[in-house]
């Protein structure tokens, strides 16, 4: 048992669109992988392949090294885009069918809804229709509907958009603990920030093609460090004039500057203390935001 | 084999707990039964054929025999009762409780009725008169009334019909609709109960979760039998509460037999007719995403419903032996509206019964292929309407 999700060369098209070309990438046991990409780029679609709600044309979405099948299916927790439960179903009532159609026996379907309600915080709900629930516990109860069968591999799409804070910790600690269990998770989220603090591991698609897979550190490697320095009394444009420097940003005091390889950095100290005072000088390692800003202007570039 | 099929009844099972546990059903039921139960009744009442009671003074007490003879004879419904005097009488008749009160003797028969004298009744009293004028005349010349009426008695007249002519029986009548009304709703009700159901996964997008767990197939064979049960469920007490509640009521004096045959055949076909449809009406609904959408593609094929119903329900009481209806209800799509009908109003050979349940049974198992193909292609795909023949093209 590797207990590993791989997605191997998946080719998808709809009539004339290309969805997804040749993607491919693997999630590990006990590994938090985080999908971003922008809206279009073939998370979804890739997530449906997985879970054989869409076939794929060519390519292959194995777990355990085999062919996921519908028995291996049952034991994936899915949260599609598409939010929906049954709007007129009582909530504990529709997360026990929801357990049994995962294959649960009715008494560990029973004890296992009462656990993850209460964990989730809607416990007081349990009898009321969905339809009657607000749309933040509409969430709650919809992540419930992901883990109530106790699954092997979980496979989220968006699952923080429209939680409130309080939701997003609660289930930032979920997935962390699924993880811990030997789960693998994939999730996709456009909140980046949560991404790179919560994930092993990042995978950023484009046009249906995974471009950029790794850990954030990994990720990083390569793109170019950012310097910050803070010179309150400097005039405008005072680092124009450092050969082979980029000015990337000015924000207030505070200037961004992008350095090639080969210059020392202690010539733009030099030229920074000339002006007067200098607050803050500091590296700053590209942030996910930044590194999924490179590949998208690659994008537009490209 | 047993674990494909769990999956199947657990999407089952949830649509009978919810459709039982709905008021909709509930009230649904308890009001076609309270028509079903009335409708004999009612019908009985508004063709007056309930008895006719007739009141007798002492004096005339020895025409009692006589009358009920001639009444017998003549078709009229009565009872007879004695009073104990003329003015007595007179009050029961005011009050409703004697439709009519013989006074005088043999020799002058006369009636005193509220205001006027059932046409029925008129002919017995007149046929009464008669026989008693025939018996003193009969007296006179020196005969034996009894034997000469004994001997008219006897003369009867044989007819020798080339066709046999359809037995129109009030009861009958009222069966045949009753089946008729039945069987239409039955298939509308849960036919269109089905489609919603379809669609109401699509529009809360529940039907992807559904569907990566279980299969197409899965869910639409739950959804239809969990869907048929229940319509089942509601035929079988109405049509069987309404045959019990007309044999006990005496509404229905029929055999038994005959009633118990139209209420199995009617259950019969409600399982052919439902099944027919609702794997035609889910395929249909897949096609759809919002509630407002379903009249669309669901109606033409509700069509087929209804256009048999309301000639059935139109030609069949008058002329149960209508030719037309007769062709209509061998053929497959309308056999289930009218084969039940023609079987309540009687008269159906057994061949025809037989041979109309046939084509069916062998339509079915083709259904089911086209209609999980169209859902299974068509069941996903949210937004607009998709069209028949990419849902038919394989995904």
């Amino acid at each position: 048992m590797t207990n590993r999700l791989e997605v191997d060369a998946v080719f998808k098209r709809y009539g004339d669109v290309v969805a997804l070309r040749e993607m491919t990438f693997e999630v590990h046991a006990g590994e938090l992988f985080g999908f971003v990409g922008s809206n279009g780029a073939g998370k979804t679609t890739t997530m449906r392949i997985a879970l054989g709600v869409l076939a794929a044309d060519r390519g292959e979405v194995r777990w355990d090294g085999r062919p996921i099948d519908l028995e291996s299916r049952r034991r994936i927790g899915y949260m599609p885009e598409e939010r929906g439960l049954y709007p007129k179903m009582p909530v504990g009532e529709q997360l026990i069918y929801l357990a049994r159609l995962h294959g649960q026996p009715p008494t560990v379907a029973k004890r296992s809804v009462r656990a993850w309600i209460e964990r989730l915080g809607v416990a007081a709900h349990r009898d009321d229709e969905v339809q009657k629930l607000s749309l933040g516990n509409q969430q709650r109860v919809q992540l419930a509907a992901a883990l109530v069968h106790d699954p092997a591999l979980l496979v989220l799409d968006e699952p923080f958009s429209g939680l409130d804070p309080v939701a997003v910790e609660i289930m930032s600690e979920v997935l962390r603990e699924k993880c811990a269990q030997g789960v693998p998770v994939l999730f996709s989220s456009h909140q980046l920030d949560l991404v790179q603090r919560l994930c092993d591991r990042v995978g950023i698609v484009r046009g249906g093609a995974m471009v950029a897979c790794g850990s954030v550190d990994e990720l990083r490697s390569g793109a170019s460090s950012q310097l910050v320095v803070d010179v309150p009394d400097a005039p405008r444009g005072w680092a124009d004039g450092i050969p082979g420097v980029t000015v990337c940003a000015q924000d207030g005091t505070r200037t961004v500057l992008e350095l090639p390889q080969d210059l020392d950095d202690q010539v733009v100290l030099k030229m920074a203390l000339s002006t007067g005072r200098v607050r803050e000088f500091a590296w700053r390692p590209p942030s996910l935001v930044d590194l999924f800003r490179n590949v998208v202007s690659d994008e537009v570039a490209g | 084999m047993s674990s494909a099929w769990q999956p199947v009844a657990l999407v089952a099972r949830r649509e009978i707990t919810t459709r039982i546990r709905s008021k909709g059903f509930r009230i649904g039921t308890l009001v076609l039964l309270a028509v079903v139960v009335a409708f004999p009744v009612v019908l009985r009442l508004a063709t007056g054929s309930s008895a006719h009671s007739v009141g007798f003074t002492s004096q005339n007490a020895s025409l009692v025999q006589p009358f009920v003879a001639v009444a017998e004879a003549s078709g009229a419904n009565v009872k007879t009762a004695t009073v104990p005097d003329q003015s007595s009488g007179q009050q029961q008749v005011r009050s409703g409780a004697l439709d009519a009160l013989v006074v005088g003797s043999s020799g002058s028969i006369q009636v005193v009725v509220d205001r006027t004298l059932d046409e029925g009744l008129r002919a017995a009293f007149i046929a009464l008169a008669h026989q008693q004028a025939l018996d003193a005349q009969v007296r006179h010349l020196g005969g034996d009334p009894a034997q000469v009426s004994a001997a008219v008695a006897s003369a009867q007249l044989d007819v020798a019909a080339l066709e046999a002519a359809p037995e129109i029986n009030g009861q009958r009548i009222a069966l045949g609709i009753v089946t008729g009304v039945l069987i239409y709703l039955s298939l509308q009700t849960w036919g269109q109960v089905v489609a919603q159901g379809v669609v109401e996964e699509k529009s809360s997008r529940v039907v992807e979760l559904l569907l990566s767990t279980i299969q197409p197939w899965q869910l639409m064979a739950g959804k239809v039998l969990g869907i048929g049960q229940v319509g089942l469920v509601q035929i079988a007490i109405v049509a069987g509460g309404g045959a019990i509640a007309g044999l006990v009521t005496g509404a229905l004096t029929i055999p038994a037999s005959a009633v118990a045959g139209t209420v199995v055949w009617l259950v019969v076909w409600y399982l052919l007719g439902f099944f027919s449809y609702a794997l035609v009406l889910a395929a249909a609904s897949s096609l759809v995403s919002r509630q407002e959408e379903i009249a669309g593609v669901v109606g033409p094929i509700l069509m087929l419903l209804v256009v048999p119903y309301v000639l059935g329900i139109s030609i069949l009481p008058s002329k149960p032996d209508s030719r037309l209806i007769e062709v209509l209800s061998l053929i497959p799509l309308f056999a289930p509206t009218l084969m039940p009908m023609r079987l309540a109003f009687g008269g159906v050979p057994v061949w025809q019964a037989v041979l109309a349940v046939a084509p069916v049974v062998l339509m079915i198992p083709a259904l089911v292929w086209l209609s999980g193909r169209i859902y299974r292609n068509a069941v996903l795909r949210t937004g607009a309407r998709v069209r028949l023949r990419e849902a038919l093209r394989a995904s």
